[in-house]
Formats: C-alpha cells, structure tokens, sequence
C-alpha cells in the first residue's frame, strides 16, 4: 500500500525564498547594535613560540581605538579562559605560548573597523621560537609537544580517563577490534597494504565567521553564525560560571556552515569582550582569517587487507592518524565516528582499527561536511581497486561479493538496517551504462572510469527537542533550534508539522534559534537534523493536534470536524485567546562501544550510504584531466522535499570535487601560503563536469520521520576515490594522495617509468 | 585621521548624499551607511562577485570601489531591482530554478545574470558559464543557477514577443 502524503515528499520553494531573491535575508553578518565596538584580531606569525612580551603602545595611540585587549585583560574576567567541546584546551587568546601560525593573539577594539584594523598592525610581539611538529604521522612519536597536558571535558564521561595525561600529542585513540586479523592475515592467499593521504581543506562558508556579544546587567546575548546555539549557550555558562538561562543566543540564517561554523568559534571571545567593555563587540572574520578558524582533517591512512583467490576479504587492519592542529575542537569525535566505519562498507570476519586524533602546529580541525567518512573513503575504495586490479578481478564483482547487506554486523557489531548499499551500487551502473562498451582512447587523450562506494554512521546519541505553538486563530508556530544554513531545514521542518496537522507548509512560521525561547537541539550537524529534528517536530506536531482534539471535545465539539480551529478557541476561552502547546523529544536508542574493542549493538541511529561514478579524460602530454561525467546516487530514505535533497546532493558533491581536484591548504614551514580564494580554489561554473547526475535510491527508512533521514553528506563521501579510480583506469598509475592534479598525475608517471 | 568627502549620486532611483572617509569601500558605505543588507562583503578582494552592484548601468564590485567614486553616478542594488510588490523576472527565475541555498551569493549573481540578459538575451551554456565565472556560490547551487539563467532568459523573450 502506498501511503498518500499531503505536505512531505512534495517539492515545495523555500519558505524564505523571496527574501533570499530580494537580499532581505537576516545574516548576523550586517547586524548592528548600538554603541558597538568592532574587534579586529591580530595573530601570532609563527607556528610554535613562547610570547615573551606585547606591545600594545602604537596601537593604543591610535585615535579612535577603545582598547587593545591580551589574554591578562580576558582572565580578568574570565578566570579560566580555556574552551572547546572535547578537550578545553584553546585559550581565548593565546596564553603564554602560540600553537599555530595566525592563532589570536590579541584584539583591538574601535568603533570603526579600520581603525581597529589599522591599529592591530601595529602591535609588536617578541616571540621566543620553540620545534614545531606538522605532520600527523611525525606528532605521533614526536618529543615537540604541542601541549603539556591534555584536558578533556568533563562533558564527556568517556574521555575522563585521559585527564592529565602528559608528554603525548595524541589526544584520543579509538579502536576497534573484531574477530582476529592477524590470524586472517595469516591464513589469506594475499596481503595488500597501502597508505593514502588526504590533505588540509577548508569550509570557506560566502558568510566568513561572524559573532556579536552583549552584555546588558547580568545577562549576556549572543547574536552569532553558529550551528549549534544550545551548545554555545552551554559552553559561554560554563566559561561564565553563570546558569544556563542568564545566556541567550540567537541565530538568524547562516551564509554557509558546512561543519565549520559548529561548537565555540568566536563566541567566547567576543563574549569576554563584551564582559570587559560592557557594550555589543563584533568580530567578522575575513576570508583569509577563516583559515586559521577551522579546517577538515588531514590524515595518514595505512589500510592493510588479506584476501583470498576468490576474492574474499579475510581481514582488514586500518591505522589512521588524524592531523587535528593545535587545538582538538571536535576532532576526537571524527576520529571515534569516522574510525569505526573505516573499513568501508564490506562484509568482513576479522577486523581491527585504530583511529587517532593527534596535535600539531597547524590551525584546528574541526568537522566539514562527512564527519572524516571522505578521508577514510578516499582510502578503502581506492585500495579496493588497486587490489582488484593487481589480482585481475572486476571492480565491481570484487566489491559485490563483499558488501554488506542488511541484516549484517557491520565490524562494530551493529547490524545493518535499511542501508541502501547494493541497490545503491545498482542504480549508479546502471546511470554510469557500466556494462556498455567504454571508449578509453588513445594516443594522447586517455580515458578511464571509476566507482566508489561509501557509507557513515551518524553521531549518537544526541537529542532534539521540538515544540508546535497552536494560536487562537488556528496559525501555527514552530520553534525549533535546528540552524537553516542553506540545507532548507525550515521548509523540510514546516513539511513535517504540516503533513501531521493537516497543514499548508508554507503558512507555518519558524521559529528560529533563539535559546530563550526555542528548545534544546544538539547542534545542526552530520546529517542528523532531518532524522532527529524531524521526528521531534512530527511528535511535537500529534502531541499539539492530540491536546487540540482534547480542546475541541472539552467544548462539546466534534474532534475532527471541519470547524474552523479558531471557534475551539473561542468557545472554551470566550474570545480568540489561549494556545495549545506541543511538545515532542527524541533521542535515538545507542549503546556505547566497548572502549576496547568498539563494539556495540547500536552504533548509529542509521546510516548514511552513497555511491559515486567518474568518468575522466587524460591529456598524457601535459597530465590536465577533465572529470566529463560524475554520477552521485545516495540513500536518503524518503526524500521529504525532493528539490531541495536534490540539491543538498548536489551542493555537497559539487564541494566535495573541490577537495578533490583543485582545494590545498599549502604550507611552507608552518605558515599558510595560499589564504584568499585566488590562491585557495574552490569550485566555479566553469569547473561544472560536462554531465553532473544525481539522483536517490527508491528508498525507506523505517524509523525516520515519514521515512527520511538526513541527505547533507551522502555525496561526499566516494566521491574522491571514485575519481582517483577513474584516473587510474586511464592512466595505469595510482595516486595516493589527495588532492588529485596535474601535477600528482605526472609525478606519478614519472615514478612508473622510473 | 583620513580626509573626508561628501558624495551625491542615485541610489535605486533615489538622489542621496553622504559624508564618507577616503578609505571606505562602496560595500561599507551601502552597509553601514544606508543601511543596506542586500550587498554583501564576502572575500573583499573581488574574487567572489557577492558584493556585485550597478555603477552606470555596469556591474562593479562594490568591495574594490572606493566610495568616494560614486560621486555624480547611478548605483543600483538588489534592493533596487524589484518594482514594488513585483520581483523582477531574474529574482523570479532563480525562486522558480531554486537557485540558491544559503542565499548569501544569490544578489551577486542575480546581478550579474540579469546585465548578461540585458547584452544577451539567449545566451548558450558556454557564454553563461563564463560571464557567471566571477561568481562563487560555496552551497554549490551551480546547476540550478544555469536553469535560473535559462528560464529567465525565456521569460524576458516571451515578454519581448507579447511586446506588440
Ligand atoms: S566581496 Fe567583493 S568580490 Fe568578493
Ligand atoms: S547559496 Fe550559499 S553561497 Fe550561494
């Protein structure tokens, strides 16, 4: 039986369409409050130094500037002014020493900005340098440490253990272990072992960083780009030493997120500032500036497998090391979450991985779209063809005969549910025309394809809290923490309010962030909104037309009937006045991993599973590709507004091909050479593949709200290696590092002909 | 302190004056000094034509324009292009295209597709792709933009033709 929907599923514009068209979108980027002070910050210039003295003079002479802030004036208020979601390791400003080069090191206050900014120029430093430590690999085992000591937060039951651990740059190992693979090693017909890399990117959000910070008596508002309000309401109570209801923030749009704009990012800054000046200060990053906010993680990947001559994967070994720069930031969580699905999305006995988050002298990793998935992605789909390759085996045969299918232990030991894998896999030949003859060329132009499979488990367990506000009039507000950065969260969230009450979407106002009066949400991240959020909104939603119907017969009336929602009101309040309220909560079933071998039987609340094909053109003189075709197909459960899940896919593929072919943060010696979207390239029209294709499984999740789940990452996670695939197919030569160039493509030959 | 300058030119149809600093940038002066949002800074070195407006019927970006220069011109601004109630057929298509995410590239670009439309009327794919290079859209809503493109092309053709 097919369920008829009258609100989800339809694709339906944006509520906020007409105000993006006509530029009145609401952006904390251009808010303005009286009295206000701009800050401008200036950064330390080396990677790794003791700060041996400031001078603020020159600047403070400066006409117009109100102050030229260090980290002495934070502790004034701030007594304790160390932050972060897993580990409150970053200072406020830099204390005593700096860990990357272009770290905050002191602020100027002015009411106008470029006086502020002018003024920052002037201070001088004198730095005392110290070794610094780049490379993930090298950190490992490295005497530079970047901290003394690690420093969890206590908001973590599960990182307690590593409290006060010194002389180690590792700030958290996850592993897992099933079955015995040293045994499948031993007992395989062959051994594969490779290591991959993948490099330092960046968000690059169109809205760079964005905070204001006001302090009015003995309550403190947050005006601020964040996609995570409740956490930045959490963690500024905690630096103040205030309860949680003396702090608001507040969230309009966001120009962009993509994981970056998640957790502090200049919330507590801006936060001491407004507390030291007692008036509104606002920072605005630069675009060059956002590169020293926050990054996605390098990482040095060592992938080992045995397999025997059918094809059969025996065992598969996984050592990752993940450069997450100076300061943790959510690191250690892409490292546990990433880490467990790194063995790909393969059916096999024996498995153990061994996934770390480590420090260096480079600006922090955070979260970007995946959640690591791409990294490790990059890895295992590449492996698995190289294997493929070497033992003569179809690519796609190979990964057939090992998928995992529902109702399987995935190597955490959470059984598979409605994960599209195969299906998946299917439609993507099918679009690709796999079994269609392939004209690879010759001479010159060389062509070549490639696929890839990929899949992510999703953050847990983490809750959402919804509430459905019924007027006396019969309108309808929804108040929810849920960030629309662009994803559409609030037409997919008025979709689901609809379908349950019987409404038109598009005449249900969102509310948004607000933490004085919106409810709890853990933060808009990995795919979970829709899943999560949705399921609170549609329980928020029966919870209000439930208590509406108990309204209704309350006054006599005939629950259901056609009546106008207003009489109800009218009859049991004598006029238009009242509300019905209601509330719906979610967290999703978890267990915890057994911190020794990761096990567990609820790992994820589901998954996220795409699949990616390329199809490349070579020119073997000069090494320039071109991706002619690449083709995403991703599982996202019920697509609840399909245009606008069409083009999360889309977006975040199309980004996702950046890091591929064209994003490096480079370094010389611990500085950022390349800033400034000249030197830093992120995809244009002109970078389009000539045919772009995406499209969704005819898929269901079961738990999901009106059986969706989350679409934000699905393409980006094979997306790499399915390219890299391809270029391997043309050219005969394996890359092993990303970004994937022209340049990498000729070393390559270079080292083949050698 | 820097010298100071008072400027008079149009602004959407309107004569207005402002006493600006020789540093400030048209950007700044539109965000601070008039209050409008619709422009927007974004890379601040004319690589990502969200800041992109109209000086003399020609599209500037603004964050590379000193203020000072606007004297004695005609700027126009997305806020400028809708006549009252009703959206100008670009703003339209990109609705009908859902060509955008965040929306925070979206003036830039409708700026910039509706001066193409007005020098190409029917533009082919290739010429789109390169007059909307100077673009960038980090949500990625690159192929609904080329839809957005289209379909407002087709409206403008099909108001030409109705056009007795
Ligand atoms: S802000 Fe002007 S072009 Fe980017
Ligand atoms: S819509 Fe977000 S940058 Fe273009």
């Amino acid at each position: 039986m097919t369920e008829v929907f009258t609100s989800v599923g339809r694709s339906i514009p944006r509520l906020e369409a007409r105000d993006k068209v006509t530029g009145r979108t609401e952006y904390v980027h251009h808010l303005r409050l009286p009295r206000m002070l701009y800050g401008k910050i200036f950064r330390s210039a080396y990677p790794h130094a003791r700060i041996k003295s400031v001078d603020k003079s020159a600047a403070e002479a400066i006409e117009g500037v109100f102050r030229v802030v260090t980290i002495d004036d934070i502790r004034t208020v701030i007594p304790h002014p160390y932050y972060g979601p897993a580990f409150h390791d970053q200072p406020i400003l830099a204390d005593g020493k700096t860990r990357f080069s272009g770290e905050p090191l002191a602020v100027v206050l002015a009411e106008d900005p470029s006086i502020a900014e002018e003024a920052a120029g002037l201070i001088t430093v004198e730095y005392e340098e110290i070794p610094a430590v780049f490379d993930e690999v090298e950190a490992m085992t490295s005497d530079v440490l970047v901290h003394d000591e690690l420093k969890p937060a206590s908001t973590f039951a599960d990182l307690k253990h590593l409290k006060g651990r010194k002389g180690t740059n590792i700030a958290l190992d996850h592993k897992l272990l099933r079955g015995d693979p040293e045994a499948g090693f031993a007992k395989s017909d062959f051994v594969f072992e490779h290591v991959f890399r993948s490099q330092q990117v960046m968000h690059t959000p169109m809205e760079p960083f964005v905070s204001v910070a006001d302090v009015t008596g003995d309550r403190m508002t947050l005006h601020t780009a964040s996609q995570g309000p409740s956490f930045v309401r959490i963690e500024i109570a905690r630096l103040l030493g205030w309860p949680e209801n003396r702090v608001r923030v507040k969230v309009p749009f966001l120009g962009g997120g993509f994981g970056g704009k998640l957790y502090i990012k200049l919330e507590a800054l801006v936060t001491a500032l407004s507390l030291l000046v007692r008036r509104p200060v606002k920072i605005s990053l630069t675009m060059e500036e956002q590169f020293f906010m926050v990054t996605r993680h390098p990482c040095t990947f060592r992938i080992k497998s045995g397999v025997n001559k059918d094809g059969k994967i025996i065992a598969r070994t996984c050592d990752i090391a993940w450069n997450g720069g100076a300061y943790a930031d959510i690191g250690p969580r892409v490292t546990q979450k990433a880490g467990f699905t790194s063995a790909g999305p393969y059916d096999i006995e024996n498995v153990r991985i061994r996934s770390s988050a480590v420090y260096t002298n480079r600006p922090p990793a955070g979260a970007l779209r995946g959640f690591g998935a791409p990294q490790t992605a990059w890895a295992y789909e590449r492996h698995m063809d190289m294997i493929a390759e070497e033992m003569g085996l179809d690519k796609v045969e190979f990964r057939r005969q090992n998928l995992l299918r529902d109702g399987r232990p995935q190597a955490s030991g959470t059984i598979l549910v409605d994960a599209a894998i195969e299906k998946s896999l299917d439609k993507l030949l099918d679009i690709m025309k796999w079994n269609q003859p392939f004209d690879r060329g010759s001479g010159r132009i060389r062509r070549g394809r490639g696929i890839a499979v990929g899949f992510k488990g999703i953050t847990s367990p983490t809750t959402s809290v919804a509430i459905v506000n019924l007027y006396a009039d019969g309108s309808c507000g929804l108040f929810i923490g849920t960030v629309d950065m662009g994803q559409g969260s609030d037409t997919v969230m008025a979709q689901i309010a609809g379908e349950v009450l019987g409404f038109d979407p598009t005449t249900i106002k969102v509310i948004h962030s607000d933490t004085d009066v919106t409810p709890y949400d853990m933060g808009t991240l990995g795919s979970r909104s829709t899943f999560h959020m949705g399921t609170a909104v549609r329980l928020a939603a029966e919870d209000a037309k439930k208590k509406l119907a108990e309204l209704a017969a309350s006054v006599g009336m005939v629950p259901g009937s056609n009546q106008p929602i207003s009489e109800i009101f009218e009859r049991r309040y004598g006029m238009r006045a009242g509300n019905v309220i209601g509330v719906g909560s979610f967290i999703p079933e978890y267990q915890k991993p057994d911190p020794e071998t990761g096990q567990s039987l609820k790992v994820t609340p589901f998954w996220g599973v795409g699949t990616n094909g390329a199809e490349v053109e070579v020119d073997m003189e000069t090494c320039q590709f071109t991706v002619t075709k690449l083709v995403n197909v991703a599982d996202i459960g019920r697509p609840l507004n399909p245009k606008l899940a069409l083009q999360q896919l889309s977006g975040a593929g199309i980004m996702q091909y950046g890091f591929t072919t064209t994003e490096n943060m480079i370094f010389k010696e611990g500085q950022l050479t390349n800033a400034s979207l000249a030197d830093y390239k992120i995809p244009g029209l002109l970078d389009m593949p000539r045919e772009w294709i995406n499209e969704f499984t005819d898929s269901i999740q079961h738990d999901g709200p009106f059986g969706g789940k989350g679409a934000g990452e699905t393409t980006t996670i094979a997306l790499s290696p399915a390219i890299g695939n391809a270029i391997a197919d043309a050219t005969g030569v394996q890359l092993m590092d990303l970004p994937c160039t022209a340049e990498s493509i000729f070393q390559a030959l270079k080292r083949a002909k050698a | 302190m820097s010298d100071i300058r008072t400027i008079r030119f149009t602004l959407n149809g309107t004569k207005v004056s402002k006493v600006v600093e020789a540093h400030e940038t048209v950007v700044d002066v539109l965000t601070r000094k008039f209050d409008l949002s619709g422009t927007r800074e974004s890379c601040r070195q004319g690589l990502c034509g969200c800041c992109t407006i109209y000086v003399d019927s020609n599209p500037v970006s603004s964050c590379l324009m000193l203020a000072w220069f606007l004297d004695g011109t005609d700027v126009r601004t997305i806020e400028g292009l809708a006549d009252g109630d009703t959206l100008d057929p670009v703003q339209e298509a990109f609705i009908e295209a859902g060509a955008f995410q965040c929306g925070f590239c979206t003036s830039g670009f409708i700026m910039m597709v509706k001066h193409l439309l007005s020098e190409n009327p029917d533009p082919s794919d290739e010429e789109i792709r390169h007059r909307l290079a100077g673009n960038l859209c980090r949500c990625s809503a690159y192929p609904e933009i080329m839809d957005a493109v289209k379909i407002a092309a087709a409206k403008a053709r099909s108001v030409a033709k109705a056009r007795p």
